[in-house]
């Protein structure tokens, strides 16, 4: 058992951090709060109604970023981006979010070309451009330089500013207002 | 009512003790059925006319293949309702009865071959009933190794539920499928025993062998849970009150 | 939600599949080099007596469609568990099940019908007459997707498994018996004259039963992987 009595409750304009070392969960527990993941007990209540009875409709107002970017790697930018916009429902134009990121020009590198911080940079402006409610974001910040981290930093509070949560986790210790982030610490 | 009682008997220890107080007692009626089964299968009833004694063999054959295809609906219904529900005994019985319907399916296989030789003097015959047997028993591998692969129970309860009741959707299908092919190619047959009306002798001791083998079912399902839930619940309360008290 | 973002969804799975495959293309040749090889085993192993190679043929056929079909299956999700796409395509307010159809159909029409396109030649092989090689085209057609809407059921169950290739084939070939034996069963009774009306009808409501009820399984067995 990764653990147990763990009870909280996350509103809108908030950050929530799960802090933690190795090995104590924090990815498991990122899994479940996505639904990838049935825990063993206990329920996931989002807007005030069951996750497992929302089932697809949940969907409608999660982002993901695990630890893999979730890009085909012969695929373009422009069609990663396209085909995640695909999937979701309301979006945000490809071009702004990739400006917003500092990969404008890009739109038609094969992800292959990109490196391991373009990369992570992209699956943000997958965030952007795919306007969803709660982000649940696992180890953002891998990869980054710390010029990138700030910029990130500074979307998730501008998301968290417009309404938005965020949860995630990090090994680095960040630069968010501490006013709008709530902690939990799992231990190993 | 129902609910109340399906509940208390999913709790692990009340199943716990209470197939151990069934226990002796189906251990008791399988013998007895299988004594009464066999003596009227062996002994009472009439000899073919045709086969002479070798056809007695049917009275294993029969109620094996029987058992074979009702483990497998079992399977499927409990792993239903592991899956739906999330209820751990359900997942325990289901993947408790894999072997066992494995196991039947083998021993209808091998006493139709015994039964095949003395007919037609060769050890296997593609006949409807034995080509059926065969697929039912790759799928019942199928269900043990895909268990086996996947390291958490929980998942591997999911995953197998899931490939049963694909299985169980098809076996009527595979099951039609097999009775054209083989009504194609004429060739010799172990399944027929009953074309007009079967003898009342002969019923009878059919019926009870499939009673018989039924509460075997019970009796190896009882055991192999107890097994699995001991795995699956070390550490916990109840079960080291109970390893205490031995 | 409406049918034409779902319809969107879809298409974009297909398109995104095709593309991906085209970017390898040299690839595409693979289960198709396969299929003609397996074939070609068969004259060698019984002997090249025309009589029994004409007789043998629709089931070596098939069998070998079938072998083919078995090969290409695991990439069907492999590529796209081990890179997270995946999980983003659990994650999305489209019902999976949805998908999943359109990944399937991406892979038949990459994989079931160049089948199609070369077996009129394995045909010629075999010495098989025209209208008997058109009842093979037909049940190839209606056959090659249910083997891909079946076989998905048991990619989905095993792709999270490190050494899922042998278990796969476990898994899928009994299901795959019915489709089988209509197919060589139609295409032997072509040979002999006889009518395969209802060999095809049955292997027609076989498709229709599949393309309605596997992609449950497949997608309850995609999330069970992922979890």
């Amino acid at each position: 058992m990764l653990f147990s009595g763990l009870d909280f409750a996350v509103n809108g304009g908030q950050v929530l951090l799960i802090e933690g070392p190795n090995g104590s969960g924090k990815t498991s527990l990122l899994r479940i709060l996505t639904g990838l993941r049935n825990p063993d007990e206990g329920e996931l209540v989002w807007c005030g109604t069951a996750v497992s009875e929302l089932e697809a409709v949940f969907y409608q107002d999660v982002a993901y970023v695990g630890h893999m970017n979730g890009m085909k790697d012969d695929l373009s930018v422009e069609e990663n981006l396209k085909f995640a916009q695909a999937l979701a429902i309301a979006t945000l134009g490809i071009d702004e979010a990739l400006q917003k990121v500092g990969l404008a020009g890009y739109q038609d590198t094969p992800i292959r070309y990109l490196s391991a911080g373009q990369r992570r940079r992209l699956a943000l402006a997958r965030l952007l451009c795919t306007r969803k409610r709660l982000w649940i974001l696992d180890e953002p910040f891998t990869s980054l330089d710390r010029a990138s981290i700030r910029m990130f930093e500074d979307y998730i509070v501008a998301h968290a500013f417009e309404g938005g949560i965020v949860i995630m986790t990090s090994h680095h210790d960040t630069g968010l207002p501490e006013q709008i982030v709530q902690r939990i610490e799992l231990q190993s | 009512m129902i609910m109340k009682f399906l509940h208390k008997f999913s709790s692990p220890p009340y199943f716990y003790s209470i197939s151990g107080r069934l226990l002796p007692w189906l251990t008791v009626l399988f013998l007895a059925l299988l004594a009464y089964g066999l003596y009227g299968g062996l002994v009472t009833a009439p000899a073919d006319y045709q086969q002479g004694d070798s056809f007695r063999i049917i009275y294993v054959h029969v109620p094996a293949a029987w058992m074979s295809m009702f483990i497998y609906v079992v399977m499927a219904v409990s792993g239903a309702i592991g899956l739906i529900w999330r209820i751990k005994l359900a997942e325990i019985v289901s993947i408790s009865s894999a072997p066992i319907g494995a196991s039947f399916t083998l021993l209808a296989l091998i006493t139709g071959s015994l039964w095949g030789k003395p007919m037609w003097g060769t050890w296997w015959v593609w006949d409807a009933r034995l080509t059926s047997e065969l697929i039912l028993l790759f799928l019942y591998l199928g269900v043990i190794g895909l268990y086996s692969a996947i390291e958490d129970n929980r998942t591997a309860s999911r995953a197998v539920a899931i490939l049963a009741l694909v299985g169980v959707v098809n076996i009527p299908i595979i099951h039609y499928s097999v009775e054209w092919w083989s009504s194609l190619h004429q060739g010799p047959t172990v399944t027929k025993f009953a074309k007009p009306s079967i003898h009342i002798d002969m019923l009878i001791p059919l019926l009870v062998m499939a009673g018989a083998f039924k509460v075997y079912y019970a009796i190896a399902l009882l055991l192999r849970c107890r097994n699995e839930l001991v795995q699956r619940e070390q550490g916990s309360r109840w079960l080291d009150e109970i390893l205490e008290n031995k | 939600m409406s049918a034409d973002s779902l319809s969107n969804a879809f298409l974009s799975v297909v398109r995104r599949d095709l593309l991906l495959a085209y970017r390898h293309r040299a690839e595409l040749i693979n289960p198709l080099a396969f299929f003609v090889m397996v074939v070609t085993m068969f004259p060698l192993a019984v002997g090249a007596d025309v009589e029994l190679l004409r007789r043998i043929a629709p089931g070596v056929i098939w069998v070998a469609a079938l072998l083919a079909s078995l090969l290409s299956m695991d990439a069907i999700f492999r590529s796209d568990f081990e890179d997270g796409s995946l999980e983003l395509m659990v994650m999305t307010p489209h019902p999976l099940s949805v998908l999943v159809l359109a990944k399937v159909t991406a892979h038949w029409l990459l994989s079931g019908v160049p089948l199609l396109l070369v077996s009129p030649l394995l045909a010629v092989m075999f010495d098989i007459e025209g209208d008997v090689i058109s009842v093979l085209l037909i049940t190839l057609l209606l056959g090659t997707p249910v083997l891909s809407l079946i076989g998905a059921i048991a990619v989905a169950l095993t792709v999270g498994l490190r050494k899922g290739g042998v278990l796969l084939a476990i898994l899928v070939l009994p299901l795959y018996v019915p489709v089988l034996i209509f197919a060589s069963g139609a295409v032997d009774a072509a040979a002999s004259g006889l009518p395969v009306s209802g060999q095809l009808y049955m292997m027609s409501a076989m498709l229709f039963l599949a393309i309605t009820l596997t992609p449950w399984p497949t997608a309850a067995a995609l999330k069970m992987s992922l979890s």
